[in-house]
């Protein structure tokens, strides 16, 4: 186990050890282990995408939107200031 | 649950025996250092504010002033004005005494004769105080009368994976012993408020949480600002947090999940025995902190991702991080390792044993790291440039 998320409804997962690019990015969901496959490096606690995220769709972390997508993010990319936009929403 | 705490003549219960050095102003921080540095036992901070504020601010200053003052970590407070300055002593030690009945001292600089005659006689005042003070014996107190503030600074997402929840087991225990646990950073509810707006206890609750965010956000919009202008920081962002959202979901987990019963404004008296309350505060952690000190937190515990060093004179501050490279690298600073949260072995019950153990422990007289290291850096919160 080299990642985590927090909630099921996450679409990003926060790696708890440095990932390497090609490395097989393994968590717990729903009591069930999954993987990625790791698109680039990814520095220890920063956040990748588990799923096809499409420009304009919110990140989710925690269950809660989180921003959204400046761009289309491919599984296993490194989701950061680079492809996600701040984004006040009406709460 | 019981700590070893010291009794004051207005009730509260405090975990320190300080006596304060309250500068009334910026003109008289100087001299109040002298004065701290020349008496064994003696706290003070370097007080920015004091003049040439408007009322808004000033109100602002004095609650910090008075809240300092009347904080049960303190038994007795030396006030220091210079004379001429927004801040006079009369209403200075009015704020004082409407919030508690301690001894007070004061001396004023432009009528003691400058700064050495004041330092000669505020010294022999402050030294005869601290001896009185070394008079009071800790007695057993419930832990009902501690009143906590949370807090998080130089997160990282750490900080909402491990430290946070952690703190947030922390403050469901201390509700559930029939303490206080304040939740605060108001800058940092912002993307989060509408969970914690629907854990209020009351319509009138819901209505402050909302009222307080958006007053923040606005006050910044008047003056042609943005909240999210250094928020998250670059160490928030080198550490993977990437938006102000992101930081706010982490930040709200201190909170724990019990209702939220209460808001108060910054700086002002929090009750006892209150479960979670919420205090509007700045994300400028020395303000933040001190903000709760003022309200009557005795004891700060502080979660960081990045590692940092912030204390505070009067209350200690317990610091926490859920990051292990961190605690490795900053073991000076931090008094907890969270990390088990995320890698085990510990589960999260016992890592709230551990935390709840470590606040009784620093309650009962245990040094914090940023204790020893002396650190007091103590901010107030601003509405908008001096005059």
């Amino acid at each position: 186990m080299n990642a985590m998320i927090i909630d099921e409804k996450d679409n990003v997962a926060v790696a708890i050890e440095p990932i390497e690019k090609g490395e097989e990015v393994t968590f717990l969901a729903a009591g069930e282990t999954r993987n990625v496959k790791a698109a680039e490096d990814i520095t220890i606690y920063h956040k990748i995408a588990i799923c096809q995220i499409k420009k304009g769709e919110p990140v989710v972390k925690y269950g809660q939107h989180i921003g959204l997508a400046a761009e289309d993010i491919a599984v296993g990319r490194h989701v950061h200031v680079h492809n996600v936009e701040s984004h006040r929403e009406e709460l | 649950m019981k700590f070893w705490g010291y009794r004051r003549p207005d009730g509260r219960v405090g975990i320190r025996n300080h006596v304060f050095i309250l500068p009334a102003s910026i003109c008289a921080a100087d001299t109040a250092r002298i004065v701290a540095s020349q008496v064994e036992g003696a706290v003070t901070f370097h007080n920015q504010n004091g003049c040439a504020q408007v009322a808004s601010d000033q109100q602002l200053t004095m609650d910090v002033m008075a809240g300092m003052a009347a904080n049960p970590n303190v038994y007795g407070t030396v006030v220091i004005s210079l004379g001429c300055e927004n801040c006079q002593m009369d209403l200075v030690t009015k704020a004082i005494e409407e919030r508690t009945n301690k001894p007070i001292r004061t001396f004023i600089i432009q009528e003691c004769g400058g700064t050495i005659a004041t330092v000669e006689k505020a010294v022999r005042a402050a030294k005869e105080m601290v001896q009185e003070a070394s008079l009071v014996r800790r007695e057993e107190f419930p832990i009902s009368e501690l009143i906590v503030g949370t807090e998080c600074g130089g997160s990282d997402p750490t900080s909402g994976l491990a430290a946070n929840p952690l703190i947030g087991e922390l403050s469901d225990r201390l509700v559930g012993l029939g303490s206080t646990a304040i939740l605060s950073e108001t800058t940092e509810f912002i993307g989060a408020e509408h969970i914690l707006a629907a854990r209020a206890a009351t319509p009138e609750v819901k209505e402050r949480i909302y009222d307080i965010v958006h007053r923040y956000e606005k006050a910044l919009q008047l003056v042609g600002e943005e909240v999210r202008e250094g928020n998250p920081s670059p160490g928030n962002k080198a550490g993977g947090i990437t938006t102000l959202e992101e930081k706010s979901l982490g930040c709200i987990h201190k909170g724990g999940h019990t209702p939220v019963n209460a808001v108060y404004d910054y700086a002002k008296p929090v009750e006892k025995a209150g479960g979670l309350v919420i205090m509007d505060t700045p994300g400028n952690d020395p303000s933040s902190v001190a903000g709760m000190v003022a309200g009557g937190a005795q004891v700060v515990v502080f979660s960081t991702g990045r590692g940092t060093p912030t204390g505070n004179p009067i209350a200690p501050v317990i610091k926490i991080t859920g990051n292990k490279l961190t605690f490795a690298k900053m073991k000076d600073n931090i008094d907890l390792d969270a990390s088990p949260v995320i890698y085990g072995p510990e589960t999260m019950e016992e890592m709230g044993d551990k935390l709840l153990d470590e606040v009784i422990q620093v309650a009962d007289g245990k040094i914090t790291k940023s204790e020893s290291l002396g650190y007091i850096e103590t901010a107030i919160a601003r509405v908008c440039n001096y005059v």
